[in-house]
């Protein structure tokens, strides 16, 4: 177990970058502390993949080190770093029984087969598969083979981080629940590292303790699935936590005041200039009232969705979902909208204004 | 719904009739002449199964038939793990790949007459740079006096042609291999043997069978190099069985015991190949 130091990490898969767009990674300094659960979230392509094989040693990185408790690991192999890695299909020995690719990770490390044994068959009843053990794996269904990469994962126990690299991609709907609250679990128990890679904010929300937010190759916030929901550091994180996401519409200053295409906006950010750069506000729909006077706006469509009803509304030219509670009046045409002042913040170029830190802009 | 339309039975008819000229009308004329014989003019007379009996109690078609078992589970035995080892050595990726594989693909795109002349000079000991570069080094060779020598030729002039189709159908296992799986060995802290015998050697199963079995076929009815490199000599020591079939139908123009020899050669073939296939494909299926 160790806390695991990514200290300026940066990584591009071409030989010279010359600009900022050839870096996959742009810039990512972040500490993982030892024994947390988290979920590195973000869309297809944003580098999360990048990142967690940096981490894992299969990669590395063009510039920055990392660091396990204050030891350097930057160029060593993914064995000397004594990790666990389950990818997103599963990677099965097929010529060996079940039994043997849980025990292979522990055979290759010289352990006794005794201890070999009980664990793996503590991590066979855990992933309710003892009746495979002696089963040739080749022939398994995908979900079990993917337990058994899940096994293989889990089975060392003295392992610094254990990470997952959109492991449930295979699975079927109804098992993924149970396979996630069973990670969760053993994560109770076992408290390593463990860092879940995925691009579905359920499957971070429901595992971490802490979800870091990627895209654009660089970390956009850390934080508790509630900080990530209160409190966006970043349009995009707003945008896609949340269903639906948060409203994000662009604004001006105007005599110090916010406007939004002429209607005064009462933020809870300070006032900055916007220097050039986009200025926006976010709220959530969550935050945003149908009232008597304030925004106009223009009801389109209305989505129920079981305990509560999404309302789309057009302002300006802009989208604006507001939610309704389920016995709430809907109105029909033209109506007011009115933002929550405390949950109505401002973005330049971005970023929310109020950050007491500000992200180093390479 | 099913519909039968009997038209369809004329789209079938170029390959039955292409079938039928180039394999099933041939065969039914061995069958015919290794159960008769004939003085020529069409002339036939009803020997019965006598020539099979004659062939297989022959001590000429044992000694070339186990010199051809010979020759087979020795060019087997040397270029399957070459091939695979070469294969493991290849690049899987950047721009060394294509040349890598066209200077593998080079051997077989040679036609089998001219690799047997190619290697016929090729190891002549007064201009041959190989049989000249020997005699020079003070090795006495000459492989059309030493039958050690004819042979070790033979199966080094095969192991050069043939290889390269072991390494290509290994090779195309071998690269689609995820790199997944690597990566989960390297993190399962796997040897670079462990990764071989459980990853490779698994994933390039299906593809080896197939070289396998195209080599032993190929290996057995190996005719046109041998017959170009040495005529099956000195003496009789590289005279394998397709060498040795010829000179009977052809050389002492016995049609009959020559149709005998050439189907009990077939039924060798298919016999050894079948049980080749069943044995692997039982394991794969396990």
């Amino acid at each position: 177990m160790a806390k695991i130091k990514l200290d300026n990490i940066r990584h591009s898969y071409y030989p010279n970058p010359s600009s900022d767009d050839d870096f996959a990674l742009k810039r990512v300094h972040f500490d993982w502390d030892d024994g947390g659960a988290y979920a590195l979230l973000g869309p297809s392509g944003c580098g999360k993949t990048t990142l967690l094989n940096i981490i894992s040693g299969l990669l590395e990185p063009s510039h920055g080190k990392l660091l396990f408790d204050e030891t350097e690991v930057t160029s060593l192999s993914p064995s000397e770093r004594n990790i666990a890695q389950v990818f997103q299909f599963p990677v099965i020995y097929d010529t060996m029984t079940v039994y043997d690719n849980l025990a292979f990770p522990l055979r290759n490390r010289g352990v006794d087969e005794a201890r070999i044994d009980v664990k793996v068959r503590e991590i066979s009843s855990m992933l309710e598969i003892d009746d495979l053990l002696q089963t040739k794996a080749a022939g398994l269904s995908p979900d079990n083979k993917q337990k058994i990469s899940l096994g293989r994962g889990l089975v060392r126990e003295d392992v610094n981080v254990i990470m997952f690299d959109e492991p449930l991609t295979v699975i079927d709907p109804h098992l993924k629940w149970k396979l996630r609250s069973k990670l969760k679990e053993l994560h109770q128990k076992v408290k390593t590292t463990m860092i879940y890679v995925t691009h579905d904010q359920t499957e971070a929300l429901t595992f971490a303790d802490q979800v870091v937010v990627m895209n654009f190759g660089q970390v956009l916030q850390v934080g508790t699935p509630d900080a990530l929901f209160e409190r966006p550091e970043h349009t995009f994180v707003g945008h896609f936590i949340g269903s639906p996401g948060m409203n994000v519409l662009p604004v001006e200053i105007v005599d110090g005041q916010v406007s939004l295409g002429g209607h005064v906006v009462e933020v809870s950010s300070p006032l900055v200039e916007a220097e050039g750069k986009s200025l926006e506000i976010g709220v959530r729909p969550e935050f945003v009232r149908i009232s008597e006077q304030g925004i106009p706006a223009t009801v389109v469509n209305v989505m129920d969705v079981g305990r509560h009803k999404v309302l789309q509304t057009i302002v300006g030219t802009q989208k604006v979902f507001a939610v309704l509670n389920e016995d709430q009046p809907v109105p029909e045409g033209s109506t007011y909208l009115s933002f929550d002042k405390p949950q109505t913040r401002l973005y330049k170029d971005g970023w929310l204004v109020d950050l007491t830190y500000e992200y180093e802009v390479l | 719904m099913k519909t039968e339309n009997p038209r369809a039975w004329l789209l079938v008819l170029p390959v039955i009739l292409l079938v039928a000229f180039n394999a099933l009308i041939p065969l039914m004329t061995v069958v015919n002449y290794s159960v008769q014989e004939t003085f020529g003019n069409n002339v036939f007379f009803w020997q019965g199964v006598d020539w099979f009996e004659q062939v297989l109690h022959s001590e000429r078609f044992h000694d070339a038939l186990g010199r051809q078992f010979l020759f087979t589970g020795i060019i087997l035995a040397v270029e399957i793990p070459l091939g695979v080892a070469i294969a493991l050595a290849m690049p899987r990726k950047g721009i060394w790949v294509p040349v890598c594989l066209i200077l593998m693909s080079l051997p077989l795109l040679i036609p089998w007459n001219v690799v047997g002349a190619m290697w016929n000079i090729f190891t002549l000991p007064d201009i041959g740079l190989m049989g000249y570069g020997l005699n020079w080094l003070g090795i006495d060779y000459n492989m059309t006096q030493s039958p050690l020598a004819a042979w070790v030729t033979l199966i080094i002039m095969d192991v050069w042609h043939w290889t390269s189709l072991v390494v290509l159908l290994s090779y195309a296992g071998l690269v689609s291999i995820p790199d997944a799986y690597y990566q989960a060995a390297e993190i399962d802290g796997a040897s670079k043997w462990s990764v071989f015998r459980y990853i490779q050697l698994p994933k390039m199963k299906q593809v080896l069978m197939i070289a396998i079995l195209l080599r032993f076929m190929d290996s057995f009815m190996i005719y046109t190099e041998p017959f170009v490199l040495t005529g099956g000599g000195p003496g009789n020591s590289t005279t394998l069985l397709s060498i040795d079939l010829v000179k009977v139908a052809l050389g002492q123009f016995d049609l009959g015991p020559a149709a005998a020899m050439s189907l009990i050669y077939f039924a060798i073939t298919l016999l050894v190949s079948w049980v080749f296939y069943t044995i692997m494909n039982k394991d794969v299926k396990e």
